[in-house]
C-alpha cells in the first residue's frame, strides 16, 4: 500500500488538519496522488483531525479518540507526513516555504485548510477568565475544567453552533442558558413561528432562553462569578460564559502573505479552489467563492474533492453548496431547505402547518404557481425532509395539492418512491452520491446494498440517506429483474423476523409443528414417503432460538433437543478434539474464595485444563461427555449455575470494581454488573450478547466494545450499545445518558427485546445496527420514546423470560431422562479410545 | 424386507443397544467392538429407514463426534452436519456433500424387539 514516492516529487503542503483538510487528503490518497506528490499536514491542535459536528458528545462519554476520523496510522500507511500541534506562522511566496514552529519548508503547491475561529462580539470584560470558546477539543477542555466549581452557564449566541454548545453545558449538568441578540433562536434557519415553538421546546428541557438581548457588558458577580449587563440594564449571573456567536475564516495567513481577501474576510478562490497565486489552493470556511463563505461541513468536502482534482489535472468545479441542513439540536428537529423564508423569489408562497399540542412546525415555499418548492422549514420533526429536499434538489413537480407533503400523514401523504427520482437526484450529500451513481455502480455488477455502499460511501458519512437508499438499491435491483432471495434456508422461504412473527401469532410451539404448516414443501417431504421435511443445521438452531425467546421452555426438552447445536445440547463448549469446555456463571466476575476453591478442585479432580476468560469467569476444558454431569453436579451442590457460554444468549457481564473499592468510582459497577447478569441470564437470542458497567468515565470494563455497556456517571448511568470486539471491532454508541436503576433496566428490556425480534440469524448487534433503516435515531423512537407503541409489550416479554429462568444444568440432572444422553457410548461405559492428553506448563492439553 | 435378505442377516446381524438408548430426530454414539471402531446411530422415527450407522469419527476435524452433529436433509436426502466445521454427509451413503471424495462408512440397521441391530 505504501509506494514509495519518486525522489524530487513535487511537494504539495496542506496547512490544516481539520475535517476538510482531512477529507482533502482522503481524496488525494483515493485519487493517488500521495504517490505524486510528498505530502506534508500540518495540524495546530494536538489532535489529529476528529469529528467536529459532534463535538458535543464529547461530554457524554465520547473520547478524543472515538471522534477520530482515521486510524493513527492512516497517514503514515499513505507516505504522507503529518505534524500536528505545528503552527504555521508565515507563507513566504517569494520563497515558495511555509514557516512553522519547527522550521521552514519548501512547497511547490499549497493548500489552505485553516477553517474558522469562533467570533467573540466586542464586549467590555469579554477577556475576563471563564470566558471561553467553543470550537476544539482543547476548548471543551477549558470549559470542562471551568465547569468544575460552576452551577450555572451562559451560552452567548442562539444559532446553530451555539445551541450546540448549550448541549454541552447541560452535558456538565450545568444550570444552562442561551442569550441571543436577535428576537429568536436559530434565525437563519427558522421563522418567528418556528423559532416560538423550538424556543418553548428548548425551554421545556430546563434551558433559559433569553432571546433580542444584547450584552453591554460582563463584570464580576455578586453571587456567580460573572454577571451579564443587557441594554435594558437587566442582569443575568452566571459561573461560565461560552461564546458561540457565529464564526470568521482565519485567513491570517493568506492576509500577511498578501492573496486576495474578501471584503469581511475569507480567501477569494475561483470554482477550481484556486487562490489569486495558482499555487495556492483554499477549501472550507477559509475559503470565499463568490462572496459567500459556507460554514458547513458538506460544501467543505465538495471543495475538498475539487481541489484534489485541481490537484491532479483533473477539472472538477466547485458550484456553489446548498445550505439545507437537517439538524438534532438538544433532541429537538430543525431542519431548513432552500430558500426557507421565502424572501430570495418574488411570488413565492407558502404552507404552513402548526401543531401546538405535539409540538410540530411545518411550512413549505413554493413558485407563484405552486409547481415547485423553493425552500422548507421544519421544527420538531424531521421525517418529511428527506421528501422535501428530493423535490427541491431536484425541481420536481409538485403534487397538486403541496399541502399533502406537511399534513399528518393520518390520510397516507404522498411519498416520493425511488422511481421518481432523476438520475440526477442526490441521494447522499455527504459523499455526493448520485442515484445515477448507484445504477452505474449496480450495472457493474453489485448485488446488494453492502456492495453499493462499498463501491460508492453512500451513506457511510452522517447515515441521514440510509432509507433512502436502501429503497433506491431495492427499487433498482428490481428492476434489473434481480430477486433478492431473504429465505432462511431451503425450508422456509421465510426471514428470521417472518418466522418470529408467526411463532408468535400463531402461538407455536414446536419445530415440527412450525415446518409442517410453514415449510417450503409441507405435503410432500423426503423421497416417496409423506413423511415431513426434517430441517437442516440452518433453520432448525434459528427456529430453537425463537422458540426460546418467545416461550423459553427448557431447550433439554425433548421436542427442542434435536434443533440445538451440539453446544447447546450438550450444555457446553465442543472443542477441536470433542472434548468440552465447562463454564460457570460467575455474575460480574464477583466470586467467592469457597467458590473458586470448588472450580480448582473440580478442575484437579476431572483433569481439566482450567483458563481465565476475557468475560471474567473461569473456563475448564477437556472433559469427555459422560463426564459432564458428574462435574456439574459438584458445581451445581457449590452454588454455581450454568453459564450458557455454549449458547446464542446472554454471556457475561463484565464489570470494574467500582465505587467499592476504586477511588475514582462514582457507582457500584459490580453490583449493577451482577443485578444484569441475573436478569439477563439465560436469554437466547440471534447471537451472543455481552454485556459490561464501568464505575466511571475511565472506563475500566471496556463497556463501549459490548453489545450493551453501561457506564457510571455522576447522576446515574449512561448506556452504550450495539459494541463489539472481535473481528470487526466497533465502539458502542451513547444512547441514553444519567439514567436511574429503573430506567436502564426498561431500556435494556426494549433494546434486547427489539434486536431479538428483529435481527437475522447470528446478526451480532453491531451489524443489526448498521443495517437498521433509519439508524441510531430510529432505535431511539421505538426505544426511548416507544414510537411504535410497542415498550410495554416488549417488556411484558423480557419479564415473561426472566421469571421462567430455571438453570438447565439443575433441570437436566433432575431427569434421568435427559441424563441418558450424557453417555460418550450408549453400550460402553469406558471413555473415547481415541482421546490422548499431554503435559504443557503444568496442565493437560490435547495431544 | 424381504424374506431373502431376512434370512441372509440372521448370521451377520448383532445387537448394538436398545431402541430406548436413541434419541429421537438425534444421534448416540456406541461402540462396535467387533470392528474396534465408534458409530453414529441417527435415529429418524416416521421415515424408512428410520435408523442409520456411519461412523463417529469425523475425517475432516478428526475428532469422534459426528453423532453429536444435527440431522435434517438436503435437497430430500436425509444428512448430518459435523459439529465442527458444518460439513454434511449423507446417511444413506456416507458421501460428504461439500467434498464427494470424502465419505463416512456406512452400516445396515434395524429394529427388532426393541433391540438395534447392526449388520457387519
Amino acid at each position: 500500500m505504501n509506494m514509495p514516492t519518486p525522489p524530487n516529487a513535487p511537494r504539495l503542503i496542506v496547512i490544516g488538519n481539520g475535517m476538510v483538510g482531512h477529507h482533502l487528503i482522503e481524496q488525494l490518497v483515493e485519487l493517488g496522488a500521495h504517490r505524486q506528490y510528498a505530502i506534508i499536514v500540518f495540524g495546530e491542535e494536538r489532535h489529529p483531525a476528529y469529528d467536529r459536528v459532534h463535538l458535543s458528545e464529547y461530554f457524554s462519554g465520547r473520547d478524543a479518540q472515538s471522534l477520530a476520523l482515521s486510524s493513527t496510522d492512516y497517514y503514515a500507511e499513505h507516505g504522507i507526513e503529518l505534524r500536528i500541534h505545528d503552527s504555521v506562522t508565515a507563507i513566504d511566496r517569494d520563497a515558495n516555504e511555509v514557516v512553522t514552529e519547527s522550521g521552514r519548508h519548501p512547497y511547490d503547491r499549497l493548500v489552505l485548510a485553516t477553517g474558522s475561529y469562533p467570533f467573540v462580539p466586542p464586549i467590555p470584560g469579554n477577556d475576563r477568565e471563564k470566558c471561553l470558546v467553543y470550537r476544539t477539543l482543547d476548548d471543551l477542555d477549558a470549559i470542562r475544567e471551568a465547569a468544575e466549581d460552576a452551577t450555572t452557564g451562559v451560552v452567548v449566541g442562539g444559532g446553530l453552533l451555539g445551541l450546540e454548545a448549550a448541549n454541552a453545558l447541560r452535558g456538565l449538568n450545568l444550570d444552562t442558558a442561551v442569550v441571543e441578540f436577535a428576537p429568536r433562536l436559530m434565525p437563519m434557519q427558522v421563522d418567528a413561528e418556528g423559532g416560538a415553538l423550538l424556543r418553548e421546546k428548548i425551554e421545556a428541557l430546563g434551558v433559559q432562553v433569553l432571546t433580542g438581548r444584547a450584552t453591554q457588558h460582563i463584570e464580576a458577580g455578586e453571587t456567580s462569578f460573572h454577571r451579564m449587563v443587557f441594554q435594558d440594564d437587566k442582569m443575568l449571573e452566571t459561573d461560565l460564559i461560552v461564546f458561540s456567536a457565529g464564526i470568521r475564516p482565519r485567513d491570517q495567513l493568506a492576509r500577511d502573505c498578501a492573496l486576495e481577501i474578501g471584503e469581511r474576510g475569507g480567501v477569494v478562490i475561483d470554482d477550481h479552489c484556486l487562490t489569486s497565486d495558482p499555487a495556492i489552493l483554499a477549501v472550507g470556511e477559509v475559503a470565499l467563492w463568490q462572496e459567500s463563505i459556507f460554514g458547513l461541513v458538506a460544501p467543505g468536502y465538495q471543495m475538498a474533492k475539487v481541489a484534489a482534482a485541481t490537484l491532479t489535472e483533473g477539472d472538477a468545479t466547485f458550484t456553489g453548496a446548498d445550505m439545507s441542513t437537517k439538524l438534532k439540536l438538544l433532541g429537538v428537529d430543525v431542519g431548513a431547505i432552500g430558500d426557507a423564508h421565502g424572501e430570495r423569489t418574488p411570488g413565492a408562497r407558502t404552507f404552513r402547518y402548526l401543531d401546538e399540542i405535539k409540538q410540530e412546525y411545518r411550512k413549505l415555499v413554493v413558485s407563484s404557481d405552486a409547481k415547485k418548492l423553493l425552500g422548507a422549514m421544519l421544527v420538531g420533526d424531521n421525517a418529511t425532509y428527506d421528501t422535501l429536499m428530493q423535490y427541491y434538489a431536484n425541481g420536481l413537480e409538485l403534487p397538486e395539492d403541496p399541502a399533502s407533503l406537511i399534513l399528518p400523514s393520518s390520510d397516507g401523504a404522498p411519498t416520493l418512491g425511488p422511481d421518481a427520482l432523476p438520475e440526477t437526484a442526490t441521494i447522499c450529500s455527504c459523499h455526493n452520491v448520485t442515484k445515477g451513481d448507484i445504477c452505474a455502480t449496480l450495472d457493474d455488477g453489485a448485488l446488494d446494498l453492502a456492495s453499493v455502499k462499498g463501491e460508492t460511501k453512500a451513506s457511510t458519512g452522517c447515515g441521514g440517506c440510509a432509507a433512502l437508499l436502501k429503497s433506491v438499491v431495492d427499487h433498482e435491483l428490481e428492476a434489473r429483474g434481480v430477486e433478492v432471495d431473504q429465505s432462511l434456508c431451503e425450508h422456509f422461504a421465510h426471514t428470521r423476523q417472518e418466522l418470529y412473527s408467526i411463532v408468535r401469532v400463531e402461538g407455536i410451539k414446536t419445530f415440527s409443528e412450525l415446518i409442517e404448516k410453514h415449510g417450503t414443501s409441507s405435503g410432500h417431504g423426503l423421497g416417496s414417503s409423506s413423511a415431513p421435511q426434517l430441517g437442516c443445521d440452518i433453520c432448525k438452531p434459528a427456529v430453537a432460538s425463537i422458540l426460546a425467546a418467545c416461550f423459553n421452555e427448557p431447550i433439554t426438552n425433548a421436542a427442542h433437543v434435536p434443533l440445538q447445536d451440539t453446544n447447546d445440547t450438550f450444555m457446553a463448549n465442543m472443542q477441536k478434539n470433542g472434548t468440552y469446555s465447562v463454564v460457570p456463571r460467575i455474575p460480574g466476575g464477583e466470586v467467592t474464595p469457597e467458590k473458586l476453591i470448588v472450580l480448582g478442585e473440580v478442575g484437579k479432580k476431572y483433569g481439566l485444563y482450567t483458563k481465565i476468560t476475557g468475560g471474567q469467569r473461569v473456563d475448564l476444558f477437556g472433559a469427555q461427555l459422560h463426564q459432564l454431569p458428574d462435574i456439574w453436579g459438584e458445581l451445581i451442590e457449590a452454588g454455581f449455575e450454568t453459564g450458557h457460554a455454549y449458547g446464542k444468549a446472554t454471556r457475561t457481564v463484565k464489570s470494574c470494581v467500582g465505587s467499592t473499592w476504586c477511588r475514582y468510582g462514582v457507582q457500584d459497577s459490580v453490583g449493577m454488573a451482577i443485578h444484569l447478569e441475573e436478569r439477563y441470564k439465560g436469554l437466547r437470542s440471534p447471537h451472543k450478547l455481552k454485556f459490561a458497567v464501568s464505575g466511571c468515565t475511565r472506563e475500566c470494563a471496556e463497556a463501549q466494545s459490548k453489545d450493551v455497556g453501561v457506564i457510571a456517571t455522576e447522576n446515574g448511568w449512561n448506556l452504550y450499545i450495539c459494541g463489539n470486539g472481535g473481528m470487526r471491532p466497533r465502539h458502542g454508541e451513547l444512547f441514553a445518558t444519567d439514567l436511574d436503576d429503573e430506567q436502564l433496566i426498561r431500556t435494556i428490556d426494549r433494546f434486547l427485546m427489539f434486536y431479538i425480534r428483529t435481527a437475522d440469524r447470528l446478526q451480532r448487534t453491531s451489524v443489526w445496527r448498521e443495517n437498521l433503516e433509519g439508524g441510531l435515531d430510529y432505535l431511539k423512537d421505538v426505544v426511548l420514546d416507544d414510537s411504535l407503541g410497542l415498550g410495554d409489550e416488549l417488556e411484558a416479554q423480557m419479564q415473561h423470560i426472566i421469571d421462567t429462568y430455571e438453570c438447565e444444568w439443575a433441570n437436566t440432572l433432575s431427569d434421568p431422562e435427559k441424563l441418558k444422553r450424557f453417555r460418550t457410548f450408549v453400550n460402553d461405559d469406558g471413555p473415547d479410545p481415541d482421546i490422548i492428553a499431554t503435559e504443557e506448563r503444568g496442565q493437560l492439553r490435547p495431544a | 424386507m424381504n424374506t431373502a435378505t431376512a434370512l441372509k442377516s440372521e448370521v451377520t446381524w448383532q445387537t448394538l443397544c436398545s431402541k430406548a438408548d436413541l434419541v429421537a430426530h438425534s444421534g448416540v454414539a456406541a461402540w462396535l467392538a467387533s470392528a474396534d471402531t465408534q458409530v453414529a446411530l441417527l435415529y429418524l422415527p416416521g421415515l424408512a429407514p428410520e435408523v442409520y450407522a456411519v461412523d463417529n469419527h469425523d475425517p475432516f476435524s478428526n475428532a469422534n463426534v459426528i453423532a453429536r452433529g444435527i440431522v435434517g436433509d438436503i435437497k430430500d436426502e436425509p444428512v448430518i452436519a459435523s459439529p465442527i466445521y458444518k460439513q454434511h454427509f449423507r446417511l444413506s451413503d456416507g458421501v460428504c456433500v461439500e467434498d464427494e471424495n470424502v465419505r463416512l462408512r456406512t452400516w445396515e440397521v434395524k429394529i427388532e424387539d426393541e433391540q438395534v441391530m447392526i449388520k457387519t
